[in-house]
């Protein structure tokens, strides 16, 4: 394991080239820009490809072209980026197209702010595009959990044939911090995953009905356009038992529950042990996973103890939240610390929040 | 002089009249008689004077027309 | 015995018949493709992205690899295949809703790139598969469903001549203008498409083969009088020939 010091945007590319990713298109947005550039440098060194694509819908349907080749592909973009290229990220669901894409979200909606925020949750779990599909939705909290996430989102969308999202924020796509690089994908491993596709690959076939390689987005027969839905609604079931990643922390004597992810998780955990040195017993569900959501964590709390969970969300109106309520089910009250447009989650403004539940004076 | 023999493959027909438009000898005509698709397929009316030239074959869209050469 | 001179080519579904209208010459495009890549013996190493519409029917009758990319973003996609995968031919296929108008940027980044696969670009003047709606080709004058009282330049703009458009560029290596309206066109489009295929195979850049052809249903008539409208307004509004060949 290499340790070194790197800005978010680069560590999750050069995490990326690590994990085979051979391919990458992107288009220059703030605060995402230096992944694009990282790539622009990094692949022609493993005889990748890089692309700047003339927009983000451009560069999106590029990685559908090179991960349809059997390619590890992957592009990233922020917020309105990513809203441009919800149609291609569509297209890579519909036709199980194994790709990997990041959002480093900043303030919105419309052109919003380009600070950080975390104001694209519903759009990365519930509609990133047209049609109802699902991804696994990955939100790391420092750079080290990026880059670890990145690799184990490339292993993820060739185990399912699905695209795998990565959803950070501006703070972690701007921030430095010391990080192990995982070890470099041997190039005997890396054509050896793409020789693994090369039966449903577009990259030609001998004359033969069956075995062509079709890869289509959608289906002109609509009971085989149901099939291709039930399977895939299979998949995302299977991911609630077996995918789901979450960290708790302090939760099993704790009264008050925090929960948040990516930034906001990181910001509230670093409040846990302020709170319980004022004798405030604290604890905090800090889903890795926003799909499949943590459910589990929710459910096994024991609500004649907990007195209200606090959500801990950089989005106004809070979106996070109402997947935390749906699960609560009213068992206990679920309060609110947000902010919003790309003002940054303070430490300050969670440990009030926190103090004034407990009924303390800050 | 060879024969040349003209086969229609008529489901793959539409009816749409180049092969006639274009054929040489007006060997080709609409048919009668009807595919599952509804079109009336054309039908090699003037067999003996085809030259096979190959044109009816390669202006229809459809493929529908397979053009064979028997022997001398 | 007799000896087979001529038959659809295998590069088609046996069992399929398309469900292209009654004199659409993206049935006989379908057709030139397969022959082409037949007699170079590369169909094992070809492969289609279709566009949608009329053009994106194919994928139920080809035999061989074929995606379909979204709408206007073929040559995107088909980038990303050529660089990620440079030994495999690819060209796209589209018609000219997909590719001149909601595909305009990606059709003109990708040939200002240079990027080496091929383009089939179908021009029928029309929206096929949506029914007969206004193209960024379709002629002054010519009636479409969105265009009651017929184009008119004031409004809708003239129809945009895309080889012309894509020669101002430097690195197209390949842009010709053919039509599969008689048999000697016939020829010369095959021809062009073969052509664009080997500068593809030589690595020599962006090919595109405009076909200017007919749309029997959306221009209201039947396919023998959409030939002579063809001839008499669409061949002189886009006059054949090549208009690029760098050789």
């Amino acid at each position: 394991m290499a340790r070194t010091f790197m800005k978010g945007s680069e560590a999750v590319a050069e995490a990326a080239v690590r994990a085979g990713c051979r391919f990458f298109a992107g288009y220059p947005i703030t605060p995402q820009n230096e992944v694009p550039e990282y790539f622009s440098r990094r692949l022609p060194e493993v005889g990748g490809t890089f692309i700047q694509g003339e927009s983000e819908v451009a560069s999106i349907n590029m990685v559908y072209g090179a991960a349809s080749a059997g390619v590890r592909a992957m592009t990233s973009s922020s917020s309105p980026g990513i809203a441009l290229k919800s149609e291609g990220i569509s297209y890579c669901a519909s036709a199980r197209i194994p790709m990997v894409y990041a959002n480093f979200a900043r303030g919105g909606p419309g052109v919003g702010s380009i600070q950080p925020a975390q104001m694209d949750y519903f759009e990365a779990t519930k509609a990133a595009g047209n049609g109802g599909f699902q991804m696994i939705v990955l939100a790391p909290s420092t750079v080290q959990e990026a880059v670890d996430l990145t690799v184990k989102a490339f292993e993820l969308a060739d185990r399912d044939r699905n695209p795998v999202h990565l959803l950070a924020d501006g703070v972690i796509a701007t921030m430095m911090e010391p990080v192990e690089l995982p070890e470099m994908m041997p190039e005997e491993k890396v054509a050896e995953i793409r020789e693994s596709k090369k039966n449903w690959a577009l990259v030609g076939h001998p004359l033969d009905y069956k075995n062509r390689a079709w890869i289509q987005p959608g289906q002109w027969i609509t009971t085989k356009m149901q099939e291709c839905n039930e399977e895939a609604a299979a998949m995302y079931e299977s991911w609630k038992t077996k995918d789901v990643m979450v960290e708790e922390y302090k939760v099993d004597d704790a009264e008050i529950v925090m929960t948040a992810y990516g930034i906001s998780g990181r910001i509230a955990k670093s409040s846990v042990d302020i709170l319980r040195n004022k004798g405030i017993k604290v604890g905090l569900i800090r889903p890795i996973t926003l799909n499949p959501f943590p459910t589990e964590s929710f459910e096994k709390l024991d609500y004649s103890k907990v007195k209200a969970i606090l959500d801990v969300e950089m989005s106004i109106p809070a979106q996070y939240a109402t997947d935390v309520e749906a699960v609560v089910r009213k068992r206990c009250p679920v309060e609110k610390c947000l902010c919003s447009g790309g003002n940054v989650m303070s430490r300050e403004a969670v440990l009030e929040a926190v103090m004034k539940i407990a009924g303390q004076e800050a | 002089m060879a024969k040349f023999k003209i086969n229609v493959v008529a489901e793959r027909c539409k009816s749409c009249g180049y092969c006639i438009k274009y054929c040489p000898k007006n060997v080709l005509e609409i048919g009668t008689e009807v595919n599952a698709k509804g079109y009336e397929y054309i039908v090699a009316a003037r067999q003996d004077d085809c030259i096979g030239c190959l044109t009816c074959g390669r202006i229809c869209p459809d493929g529908a027309i397979e053009i064979y050469k028997e022997g001398e | 015995m007799a000896e087979l001179l001529y038959s659809r080519t295998k590069t088609i579904q046996e069992d399929k018949v398309s469900g292209f209208c009654p004199g659409c010459m993206h049935s006989t495009i379908m057709k030139l493709i397969g022959e082409v890549i037949d007699e170079m013996g590369i169909i094992d190493k070809t492969a289609a992205v279709l566009g949608i519409g009329c053009c994106g029917l194919q994928m139920d009758y080809m035999a061989y690899d074929n995606t379909t990319a979204p709408h206007g973003r073929a040559c995107a996609v088909a980038t990303g295949l050529k660089r990620a995968n440079p030994d495999t031919i690819y060209y796209t296929y589209q018609g000219d809703g997909d590719l001149a108008s909601i595909g305009l940027a990606e059709t003109v980044s990708a040939a200002n790139r240079g990027e080496n696969f091929t383009v089939i670009f179908v021009n029928n003047g029309i929206y096929g598969m949506t029914g007969g709606q206004l193209a960024p080709t379709t002629l002054v004058g010519m009636k479409a469903s969105t265009a009651p009282k017929g184009r008119i330049a004031e409004e809708h703009g003239y129809p945009m001549h895309v080889c012309e458009v894509l020669d101002k560029l430097t690195a197209p290596q390949y842009l010709v203008r053919t039509s599969c309206n008689n048999p000697g066109n016939i020829l010369k489009t095959k021809q062009a498409i073969k052509k664009a295929f080997e500068y593809q195979i030589a690595g020599k850049g962006f090919s595109l083969v405009e076909i200017v052809t007919s749309c029997p249903t959306n221009w209201g008539l039947d396919s023998l009088k959409a030939l002579d409208f063809l001839e008499e307004n669409m061949l002189k509004e886009y006059p054949l020939g090549v208009i690029r060949d760098k050789g």
